[in-house]
């Protein structure tokens, strides 16, 4: 059976800072921390680069405020020209509310399933579920996982995990 | 578990704990998990939800013989066409903004005590939102056609007229309800994951597998997810206040004495937030208890709900106060005449019990004693819910009733049907929130965790685990 990677677990939010350091500096690539509850720091400890999260949220409002405008001026001015009470068939003031709900909406829509998309989730599959131990991960236990697909990986690299002060390090297979 | 400890106090120069009992990261696990893993719920629950059942068999009765007999079968009339259904739909909108508030706002001014009651009262905001949008739904009359609110292709080749406050509240109840519901669920993606780590039986893997999405604690993920929670909430916020703007401009829009006001937006606000933490006490109050979760919503996250129940009260209190002064001020007969009619008119006993409910009673949170006492909050709270209802009663009753031609006046008297769909809507309210309570994780587990850590250490470098309860929980910690 090959193997997927190693597991070293750690118990405390220190801990982990301090070995995600170390293996960010050994130049590991293909490896993540798994820890029950965002670790502040620990991004920047493992080299995490800032998402792109944002812009894209802010092409999701800026879409959403275009089609918001578009829509109300098309239906009302346009496509079936509705003159009510003699006021102005492009009435802006009074199209500002539903497109700032139209923006809200594209924006929040954009967070949500951009956050989902670029971690690759929805994901029922994962090597890692394999493990007991690693259950621990969303409730108090904090993980380090390297996998053999590394250039780094090599037969020293569990030694090295321990030498980390993980309490525990175990194969985890493909 | 020591939950005994009084943290509403704090000596200068400190922070009292947010967390008792002295639990460590697993501890609250432990806790929260442990109101799903119970094999059954508590008596109390199973008598609260034959109660809600009952209620909503109401409407799952009452709903039908409206659509099938009319809009005939309330008590709406002619100078009154908004009755119950407009009043429950302001009524339910409203009690949902405390959650995003909690959700939202409290996130971006860093108000760590949030995270203890954040989930649940973002519950309570989806479900009012869903018994809100039930009744502009029947409200339309032909219940069938309510999809002609939207703009969707149809027979007519018509568009909805966007000049309306009312599609403009459409959009925005729509919007609110999308935008909480993600909020929501992406908040709770990684507690149900936790449950789902922690399940035994096949089917609970399963659903709570399939709902937590695969969600496995990685740092890349959290990175990019919390950047995804900033951004959702700095989204709310505005969305929030603009929601109830929105429907106050319903009223404000128009040319009627009485709502053609300018305090109508920050004032419907100010109210819905009111009355929205007024139904988180009520709600939690019971549910605490009820569940054991007294060591994670403690006393001062209730305290700290009545002390915004009372600044809200006030600001409520101060719009009813402006808008006198206003009518007087402004010189005009008829605004004039509408307010004295709303004091003192047919719908005087309404003004009143709205003036003690949202005024009067809730200033007994200025004694500690009373923000402190359960019983006492949940009366109090029991009370603003009744007051801010009767606030949109009179808000939209007394001005429809007695308009500008005194030959066009009438008096609105609900009927059974009216009542008895009021009633289904809290039902349905109840009966969704019992179920979340029993099935989803209460708490967000992974917020307060984060908390926890801070709670720690700032009293020094302590481990959760090796820590007595008592140090933790007299711990001189950093909120």
């Amino acid at each position: 059976m090959s193997t997927w990677g190693l597991l070293a677990e750690f118990k405390s939010e220190e801990e982990i800072m301090a070995a995600a350091k170390e293996v960010n500096a050994a130049g590991f690539r293909k490896w993540d921390c798994h820890v029950p509850h965002p670790v502040h720091g620990l991004d920047k400890a493992m080299g995490v680069k800032a998402t792109i999260l944002p812009w894209l949220v802010l092409a999701g409002g800026l879409t959403g405020a275009t089609l918001g405008y578009t829509m109300q001026y098309w239906m009302n001015a346009v496509d079936y020209p509705f003159l009510i009470s003699g006021k102005p068939l492009h009435s802006g003031p009074s199209m500002i509310p539903v497109t700032f709900e139209v923006t809200i909406l594209f924006s929040a829509f954009t967070a949500f399933f951009g956050n989902f998309a670029l971690n690759g989730l929805p994901r029922f599959f994962n090597p890692l579920f394999r493990s007991d131990r690693f259950r621990r991960a969303t409730n108090d236990r904090f993980f380090v996982a390297i996998e053999t697909a590394d250039p780094q990986y090599s037969a020293k690299t569990r030694d090295f995990l321990q030498s980390l002060g993980a309490s525990h390090v175990e194969e985890v297979p493909a | 578990m020591n939950t005994s400890v009084d943290n509403t106090v704090e000596a200068q120069g400190t922070r009292a704990p947010l967390i008792l009992g002295g639990h460590d990261n697993s501890g609250i696990t432990d806790v929260v998990c442990a109101v799903v893993e119970r094999p059954k719920p508590p008596k109390a629950w199973y008598v609260c939800m034959a109660l809600s059942l009952g209620m909503l068999s109401l409407l799952g009765i009452l709903l039908p013989y409206l659509i099938f007999t009319g809009v005939g079968t309330w008590g709406v009339n002619n100078p009154v066409g908004w009755g119950y259904a407009i009043v429950n739909f302001v009524f339910w909108v409203g009690i949902g903004h405390a959650g995003t508030l909690i959700s939202a706002i409290l996130f971006l001014f860093r108000q760590k005590w949030r995270t203890g009651i954040n989930r649940a009262a973002e519950a309570m905001t989806i479900f009012a939102v869903i018994c809100a949008g039930l009744f502009p739904g029947i409200h339309v009359g032909r219940a069938w056609l309510a999809y002609w609110m939207f703009p969707l292709p149809n027979q007519m080749e018509m568009w909805p007229n966007f000049r309306s406050p009312l599609l403009w509240d459409v959009f925005a109840v729509s919007t609110y309800f999308s935008v909480s519901l993600l909020f929501w669920y992406m908040g709770m993606v990684p507690d149900l994951a936790t449950i789902r780590d922690r399940a035994t039986g096949k089917l609970k893997q399963t659903l709570y597998g399939l709902f937590s999405l695969g969600w496995t604690g990685s740092m890349r993920h959290w990175h990019r997810y919390e950047k995804a929670y900033l951004l959702l909430a700095a989204l709310a916020t505005p969305l929030v206040l603009s929601v109830h703007s929105v429907v106050s401009f319903d009223f404000a829009v128009s040319i009627l004495p009485g709502w053609h006001t300018t305090i109508f937006p920050p004032y419907f606000v100010a109210g819905a937030i009111f009355s929205g933490f007024a139904m988180v006490v009520t709600l939690l109050v019971p549910a605490r208890t009820l569940f054991g979760l007294e060591s994670l919503v403690t006393m001062r996250h209730l305290e700290n709900m009545n002390k915004i129940i009372l600044v809200t009260g006030c600001m409520v209190g101060y719009a009813y106060g402006i808008e006198f002064f206003i009518a007087w001020y402004s010189g005009n007969e008829l605004e004039r005449f509408t307010f004295v009619n709303r004091a003192m008119g047919p719908y005087g006993w309404a003004y009143w019990i709205m003036v003690t409910c949202n005024v009067i009673t809730p200033q007994l949170f200025w004694f500690k004693k009373v923000r402190c006492s359960l019983l006492g909050m949940f009366i109090l709270s029991i009370f603003v819910n009744i007051g801010m209802w009767f606030e949109r009663f009179v808000i939209i009753v007394t001005s429809l009733a007695n308009d500008f031609v005194p030959t066009s006046w009438g008096y609105y008297l609900p009927t059974f049907s009216d009542v008895g769909i009021f009633i289904g809507s809290f039902g349905l309210f109840f009966t969704l929130f019992l179920l979340f309570c029993r099935y989803l994780p209460f708490v967000a587990m992974s917020e307060v965790k984060g908390v926890l850590h801070g709670q720690q250490h700032g009293h020094g470098a302590h481990n959760g685990a090796s820590q007595p309860p008592e140090a933790a929980a007299t711990a001189e910690a950093v909120n």
